[in-house]
């Protein structure tokens, strides 16, 4: 079975997040795959293992997400593919992904459930719709049995399980692999593996940010005395405003 | 122990100076020991066992012999890539990375250097995978910083040797499957040779009771008339400079290493300290506790940068035994020093297994003795420096 593996890196989770007028300071910043990708990853790989096939990594983005890509087939993918264009918006980037997925006949596209820093959810359920295949999002458990998909989504109170049939696009939560370290093996391979470099297919940006804002600044804590809740309430009451 | 919350520090944004390659690797080794090693390692210490259980991702994070070529199972990396995954496994516990600094630099690099191709052949590419697991036989009950003085022997009988004597502070050895042993021979030569186990004769008992790298696995290697046969014998090194440069190998990486306990004890306590509060306000307010902090990271800038410049030198081989002595002397004094000024810094909760500066800190009281002593490699720098001998 052939997958694509949609991959974009994101600032780790430990990074400070500021802004130098309207744009992302990226300074010092420290890019990792973004981890609901690593799932995404991991399980094609482990679908590849179990199935044959191959598991190729794409990106849109400059050289400088390379090393994301490298460690992509440094886990275990076989191929990598970076198209060379910065990731404007999700349609940019989805129809971009799209186009390769459409050309190289891949019967399974994974996505991580969100990006953590837009966080837009996005370009899975697009990238399914540009190719008229079924989308399944956030899904914490993918089999496939010949043709047979069976997803499991985590719902309120519950999950739902569901059946598709390849090609599919579906988007990874937690749950459904548990993401591997390269090793050295993997690391040592990564150096020979094919990393191709496209430029990109005719898409405008649909969408454009017009400004970051910074969330307020976290109040100071109110101490309570534990021997006067009708303050508390008092307080809740009339400056909280929640009961 | 609490979740391993470990930031690495980078004043001087040192990872400018790594390739992409070296990054991954770090990060790979620093993800498995915050995955594998940081959630059991202090209940692995407080009950003194080893967790065997890690060797085989161990193996799998290039931990044994990432220098070795690839034929021979290795790695094929660099010094700095060997380098950095040192510094990340004693991140994670000083016995962890000697394990790895045994079997690299004491068993691998000796057998790879001295060994004949059978022996390369038969021993390199298990041992990468840790399925088997090695040791190194030098230092004996009285002749410590003095290896020459050794009095573990062999003498040729026939077609085969006649191994007798003892060794102590062994690590690995109660585990190992093999040993790479020292002695002199019938001449007072210094020859290297490969014990298994197995052979009659040869026993490891286990070294108890120790207050330091309580997770690594220390004991003796005695040898009662054993039959070497004359092809476990390196034909390639004679004389005390075959198990000096495996300890040149050894002590270049617990120059990385060391820092890595260093880091951990400062990023613990640079945490703590802003969580800590005392007199209304959290303690890194306090001038005090920013001198020990301040003074901390100042000190493992200036080893980072020592150790990455050495790697620099060992990758193009111009790395000197004096250079690589001064790196071992400094990295681990001052890993010692932060981690008894993390210790303050910490309160009476540094003392407790919930944060890892007491365990850092004992097994340091070992790193700073072993593979040469803190007052040998200042001798030899001071030898080299001058040129006079004040060893004897």
């Amino acid at each position: 079975m052939k997958i694509l593996v949609c991959i974009t890196q994101v600032p780790d989770t430990t990074t400070r997040i500021s802004f130098t007028g309207n744009a992302f300071n990226a300074a010092g910043v420290q890019f990792i795959i973004n981890p609901y990708d690593e799932i995404a990853l991991t399980r094609a790989l482990e679908l590849k293992e179990t199935l044959g096939g191959s598991v190729t990594a794409i990106t849109v983005g400059k050289p400088d997400t390379e090393a994301n890509l490298r460690k992509a087939l440094a886990i275990g993918a076989d191929d990598a593919i970076r198209v060379n264009a910065d990731a404007t918006d999700a349609y940019f980037v989805a129809a971009q992904i799209a186009d390769v997925a459409k050309k190289n006949g891949y019967e399974l596209v994974l996505a991580g459930k969100e990006s953590i820093d837009y966080n837009g959810s996005e370009v899975g359920s697009m990238i399914a719709a540009m190719l008229d295949v079924p989308f399944v999002g956030m899904a914490s458990r993918l089999v496939v049995e010949g043709e047979k998909v069976t997803l499991d989504r985590e719902i309120e109170g519950g999950k739902e399980i569901l059946e598709s049939t390849l090609p599919l696009v579906a988007s990874a939560q937690k749950g459904m692999a548990e993401p591997r370290i390269p090793n050295m093996r993997g690391i040592m391979s990564a150096r020979t593996k094919p990393l191709q470099v496209l430029e990109p297919a005719a898409a405008d940006a649909l969408t454009a940010v017009i400004s970051y804002e910074m969330p307020p600044a976290k109040a100071a804590c109110k101490m309570v005395p534990a021997d006067n809740p009708a303050l508390l309430i008092e307080l809740l009451h009339n400056e909280a405003k929640v009961i | 122990m609490s979740k391993d919350k470990f930031q690495a520090p980078d004043y001087y944004l040192l990872d400018e100076l790594l390739t992409e390659e070296h990054k991954l690797i770090r990060d790979s080794a620093r993800e498995w020991v915050k995955r594998e090693v940081s959630p059991i390692i202090e209940e692995a210490c407080q009950k003194a066992e080893f967790p065997k259980h890690l060797l085989k991702g161990l193996a799998s994070v290039g931990a044994f012999g990432p220098y070795i070529p690839v034929e021979y199972g290795g790695g094929g990396l660099d010094q700095i890539s060997y380098g950095l995954i040192m510094q990340e496994l004693e991140r994670g516990d000083s016995g962890i990375r000697s394990t790895a600094s045994v079997q690299s630099s004491l068993v691998m690099y000796p057998i790879y250097t001295y060994g004949s191709e059978e022996q390369r052949m038969k021993y390199l590419p298990k041992l990468a995978t840790g399925e088997w697991m090695g040791c190194f036989g030098l230092t004996e009950p009285d002749h410590g910083s003095d290896p020459g003085g050794m009095t573990t022997n062999i003498k040729k009988q026939g077609d085969h040797y006649v191994l007798n004597g003892a060794k102590m502070w062994i690590s690995n050895s109660p585990f190992a499957d093999i040993a790479v042993v020292w002695a002199k021979d019938e001449e007072g030569i210094i020859r290297g040779l490969v014990v298994e186990r197995g052979m009659k004769g040869f026993t490891t008992p286990e070294t108890h009771n120790k207050w330091s790298l309580r997770a690594s696995s220390t004991g003796e290697l005695v040898f009662d008339n054993v039959i070497i046969p004359a092809e476990n014998i390196f034909p390639n090194v004679k004389g005390l400079k075959g198990p000096l440069g495996c300890l040149n190998s050894a002590r270049y990486g617990i120059a990385w290493g060391a820092i890595g306990a260093a880091m951990d004890c400062y990023d613990s306590a640079l945490r703590y300290s802003k969580e800590r509060i005392q007199f209304g306000r959290p303690i890194a307010g306090f001038q005090l506790t920013q001198k020990k902090l301040a003074e901390m990271i100042t000190e493992i800038t200036k080893a980072q940068l020592m150790v990455w410049r050495l790697g620099v030198l060992k990758n193009e081989n111009r790395a000197t035994p004096a250079q690589i002595s001064m790196a071992k002397r400094n990295s681990v004094n001052t890993a010692l020093q932060i981690a008894r000024e993390a210790r303050q810094i910490h309160g009476g909760m540094g003392i407790t297994g919930e944060y890892p500066i007491m365990r850092h800190m004992m097994n340091l009281e070992s790193v700073i003795t072993y593979e040469g002593t803190h007052d040998i490699h200042l001798l030899i720098t001071g030898m080299d420096i001058t040129g006079e001998n004040a060893f004897s």
